[in-house]
């Protein structure tokens, strides 16, 4: 398993009494989703957040190949590293775009931030790759000179994408990107999303608790139940065939439409 | 000079102490350094922390000018001249050539500074991010990291909304290409008189208490786009008094029937160049 992009080995993490992880395994492969289901409080965004580096395990460690291909120990990383990381090989897609998007400044500026970031010191380019990245999300460019407040809550989560994938980041990592969104809007950013990684062969970790969104997004699903992993494997085997009681409970309590 | 002061109005301890932030902040030009700013006779926002630093820094042999927007005698420029002359018996004046110590508020004299002089800001907000990011902690860590990023992105909003940078005083500067630093609210005019002066210029926070300082011959640049380069703005005028087209101006009201006058903002450079009768 050399050339994972991200591997996870025996991740354990306990706050006090509650089990958040416990013995966790999980790999990623470069250009491949990886859909993490479960019920709330089963440790899922747990962890996508020590995989991300964000919170330290207690046991365990996390393996990530940069570009260069050297593996690193993610947790054991400088923090200006780690920094770095998230602001280019690297994004972060929170369920709630209000928390991730400066409101008080126009689309284009945030799409540009994580460009400027990284150096970008032209106006007309940052301009030019904006107002691509917007309609690549399917706004008019129209809007690029907008203040997010003035954008519906489907728009708000395709501008927070928009922003998260102009650096053209390897790995991204999403928490219930469709939450909060009504059906049809729902569909809509799914099939966005389905189409911008596949174009771009990025690699995703998606936390979900609707198995419909992993089906339709997932290449492999992690099934998990109070911190372990109690089924692994490919979305359609899974979720067809699902061998552990906890997920066939978990597919059996999905209201047919 | 009045009794019962020593000299400078600061004990020996409190200036040995800002000496040595002083020394700190030369070494890492353009980086806040935290001190122990005293209570001082005059409120928080009228140069308490420039003052501080100029008690510190200030000799027996010294000659002391104190300028506020330019101005050499205004209230506050007036009154911390004589608070000096009063507790360190030093010279004073208001030629800026014959000064070896200036402080001053919002401005940087219009004639170049040579090396045997040391320009003391009064700063409020030491702190170049603050407006962006809220958290002191997260600035700090900005600051480490030198993630300057969200500066520019101000620039890009400005740009965007107005078509050109609109922060027309205390705008940002990088110094000495690492640390990102408020030039305290100068006009962007005076911008460029930052990078590679022959003085020594230090900055003083009181109520923040912070001190940082450029040492002599840094590179200081203001912060802009390649295709939106940094430019300085003047009122479209020459000055009333003495006809220069290159210094900084004032608007003055003359009246209430719309007259206005644009004269110099630098005094001591305006009645240098006015014929004496």
């Amino acid at each position: 398993m050399s050339d994972t992009l991200l591997s996870a080995r025996d991740l354990s993490l306990r706050f006090g009494p509650i089990v958040a992880l416990d013995g966790v395994d999980a790999d990623l492969w470069p250009g491949e989703v990886l859909a993490i289901v479960g019920e709330s409080g089963s440790g899922k965004t747990t962890l996508l957040h020590v995989l991300s580096g964000q919170a330290r395990p207690q046991g365990g460690v996390v393996w990530y190949r940069d570009p260069d291909g050297h593996e690193q120990n993610v947790h054991a990383m400088p923090e200006p590293a780690l920094r770095a990381l998230h602001r280019s090989d690297w994004g972060f897609v929170r369920q709630d775009p209000r928390a991730a998007l400066r409101l008080d400044v126009t689309a284009g500026g945030n799409i540009g931030e994580r460009l400027m970031a990284q150096g970008s010191r032209n106006y007309g380019n940052i301009r030019t790759e904006a107002a691509a990245w917007l309609a690549r999300v399917e706004i008019e460019e129209s809007r690029l000179d907008d203040l997010p407040r003035t954008f519906s809550g489907g728009m708000l989560q395709r501008l927070q994408i928009a922003r998260t994938l102009v650096t053209h980041p390897r790995l991204v990592f999403m928490d219930e990107p469709t939450g909060g969104l009504d059906v049809s809007v729902q569909a809509r950013l799914l099939d966005l999303i389905r189409g911008l990684v596949a174009s771009l062969g990025i690699a995703v970790v998606l936390v979900t608790h609707d198995l419909a969104v992993a089906r339709l997004l997932a290449h492999r699903i992690i099934v998990m139940q109070r911190g372990r992993v109690v089924e692994a494997g490919l979305t359609d085997q899974v979720l067809d065939d699902p061998r552990h009681p906890y997920t066939q409970l978990l597919v059996s309590s999905v209201l047919q439409a | 000079m009045t009794e019962g002061y020593n000299f400078a109005y600061l004990d020996e301890q409190t200036k040995r102490m800002i000496r040595r932030a002083l020394l700190k902040a030369v070494a890492i030009p353009g980086h806040q350094i935290p001190f122990g700013g005293r209570e001082m006779p005059l409120p928080y926002g009228w140069g308490t922390g420039g003052i501080q630093v100029t008690a510190a820094v200030l000799g027996a042999d010294d000659v002391l000018k104190v300028i506020d927007q330019g101005a050499d005698d205004t209230t506050n420029a007036v009154s911390i001249r004589r608070f000096f002359a009063r507790t360190a018996g030093v010279r004073t004046t208001t030629h800026t050539a014959e000064a070896t110590v200036i402080q001053t508020r919002h401005r940087i004299p219009e004639i170049p500074l040579r090396e045997d002089q040391i320009l003391v800001y009064q700063v409020p907000l030491p702190e170049p991010l603050a407006k962006l990011e809220p958290s002191r902690a997260e600035t700090k860590k900005m600051h480490a990291l030198a993630e300057y990023g969200a500066m520019h992105v101000k620039l890009y909003e400005d740009i965007t909304r107005f078509g050109h940078v609109s922060i027309s005083y205390d705008y940002p500067v990088l110094v000495n290409h690492r640390h990102l630093m408020s030039p305290s609210p100068i006009p962007a005019f005076d911008n460029p008189k930052l990078h590679m002066s022959a003085a020594l210029q230090l900055f003083g926070a009181g109520r923040e208490k912070r001190l940082y300082a450029i040492p002599p011959w840094t590179s200081v640049k203001s912060l802009d786009f390649e295709d939106h380069p940094f430019r300085t703005t003047r009122a479209p005028h020459a000055c009333g008094l003495c006809g220069a087209t290159d210094s900084y101006l004032d608007e003055v009201v003359t009246d209430d029937r719309g007259g206005r006058l644009f004269c110099c903002s630098d005094t001591d450079f305006c009645e240098g160049r006015r014929p004496h009768e």
